[in-house]
């Protein structure tokens, strides 16, 4: 497996994964607003999940969808869940509420109100969410290569095994250099957004 | 299920043995970690600046795949305990530190001042006040932290420090899934004790300050 194959496979595992958990985790957050007793529950779920350390969690999914990349996917998805949901709910829930009245008093609906005051005002918190998400993705795909999945986790472990040194940083420089890539980009955005919304929310991770 | 617990019951001994050299692993990590983490979060809350510097690396630390600085310290100094343990002791030291920091810093400025006023010394407003009132900030770390900790000692065993990854690499390799689930479920159940323990203290250190506190 050449390095750009193992490259492509290892984004496109990691994206998959936060995408869905993009997708299930700012509904779930968005259904879960001003539902106290319910998110407590759902919190509770979410938190056992992340709790699950990565290999067993991969070896508990194997059982189910095989030896592939769709579990890694899956993996990931679950693990996104958490940053994703808890930043979401967070964001959400610290919209002060002048602004809304406010909106409400231009005559938006439920949904305007949504999409143009609340998810706006909440995306910095949201993308610090996802920054978590994808950072520990690139992980967890890396550790895809026990349960027979492709990536760069490959080449690291192949270099681990034949104790070839240029083999083990060919897959652990791209990894750990979109990591830290990762980081950056989405700290400066978050920095970007926040310094035109406002501080730092409490409870956000 | 039923096959499941039929092998478990023949291979306790090596399940037990396993779980062991997993909590050792682990424990040593977090502790060395914490020795270090906490009195380094503590005084680099004097110097802001030298403060983001740290953090920022150590964030950047985190960020690498933990199988990445397995295979690196396996190369550098060799297979077993000590490599997987310095490793992971590498990771356990952001949680730590930087709750520490964010939980000694997020004093309220007022509580310092009566201290102050009340003739406290540095060391005693540190110890009586700050300490105190970072304390459920503080354990937050280390529970975060042994919970990493724990779920990448699964991966240490890759590089010959043994534990509960032992038992998923051998099961693996053999497609022996009865092995595999000797490793993980318990490794799950560790994860899960370490997190609950860790949690019900932080509780505990939130109470002790509001019952005490409600003069504040």
């Amino acid at each position: 497996m050449s390095l750009a194959t193992a490259l492509f496979t290892h984004l496109e595992m990691s994206f998959l994964g936060v995408l869905m958990g993009c997708i299930v985790g700012i509904l779930l957050a968005t259904l879960l607003k001003d539902k106290a007793g319910a998110s407590k529950i759902v919190f509770t779920v979410i938190d056992i999940i992340q709790t699950i350390p990565t290999l067993a969690m991969l070896i508990f999914l194997m059982l189910v969808f095989g030896l592939n990349n769709t579990t890694v996917i899956i993996a990931i998805f679950l693990y996104s869940l958490f940053p994703i949901t808890r930043n979401t709910y967070v964001g959400l829930a610290n919209v002060p509420e002048g602004v809304l009245r406010a909106g409400r008093g231009l005559g938006m609906t439920n949904l305007q109100l949504y999409l143009r005051v609340e998810l706006p005002i909440a995306l910095p918190v949201i993308l610090s969410g996802l920054r978590l998400a994808i950072i520990s993705a690139l992980g967890i795909a890396t550790t895809g290569v026990f349960i027979g999945a492709g990536g760069l986790g490959m080449l690291i472990w192949r270099g681990i095994q034949t104790r070839n040194m240029a083999m083990l940083l060919s897959g652990a420089v791209p990894v750990s250099a979109m990591a830290i890539l990762f980081e950056i980009l989405f700290t400066y955005i978050e920095k970007k957004l926040t310094n035109r919304t406002s501080q730092k929310r409490k409870g956000e991770l | 299920m039923s096959d499941l617990i039929a092998y478990y019951t023949a291979h306790s001994d090596m399940v037990f043995t396993a779980i062991q050299e997993h909590i050792l692993i682990s424990l040593t990590a977090v502790c060395f970690g914490f020795l270090v983490a906490s009195p380094a979060g503590i005084a680099l809350t004097k110097h802001p600046r030298t403060a983001a510097i740290v953090l920022g690396f150590f964030s950047a630390v985190n960020t690498i795949p933990s199988i990445v600085l397995l295979g690196v310290a396996m190369m550098i100094l060799g297979i077993g305990f000590w490599p997987s343990t310095a490793v992971l002791f590498l990771y356990s030291l952001l949680p730590i530190m930087r709750n520490t920091y964010t939980g000694i810093t997020g004093v309220d400025e007022k509580y310092i001042k009566a201290a102050r006023g009340m003739g406290m010394s540095r060391v005693q407003i540190l110890t009586k006040v700050q300490i105190p009132l970072a304390l459920p900030v503080i354990i937050a770390g280390i529970r975060l932290s042994a919970i990493y900790i724990i779920s990448w000692a699964t991966l240490s065993a890759f590089i010959g420090a043994g534990g509960l990854g032992d038992l998923i690499w051998m099961g693996l390799q053999s497609y022996n899934f009865n092995l595999v689930l000797c490793g993980a479920i318990p490794a799950t159940l560790l994860a899960l004790a370490a997190s609950g323990l860790l949690t019900f203290a932080e509780n505990m250190a939130s109470r002790t300050l509001h019952r005490g506190g409600d003069a504040a």
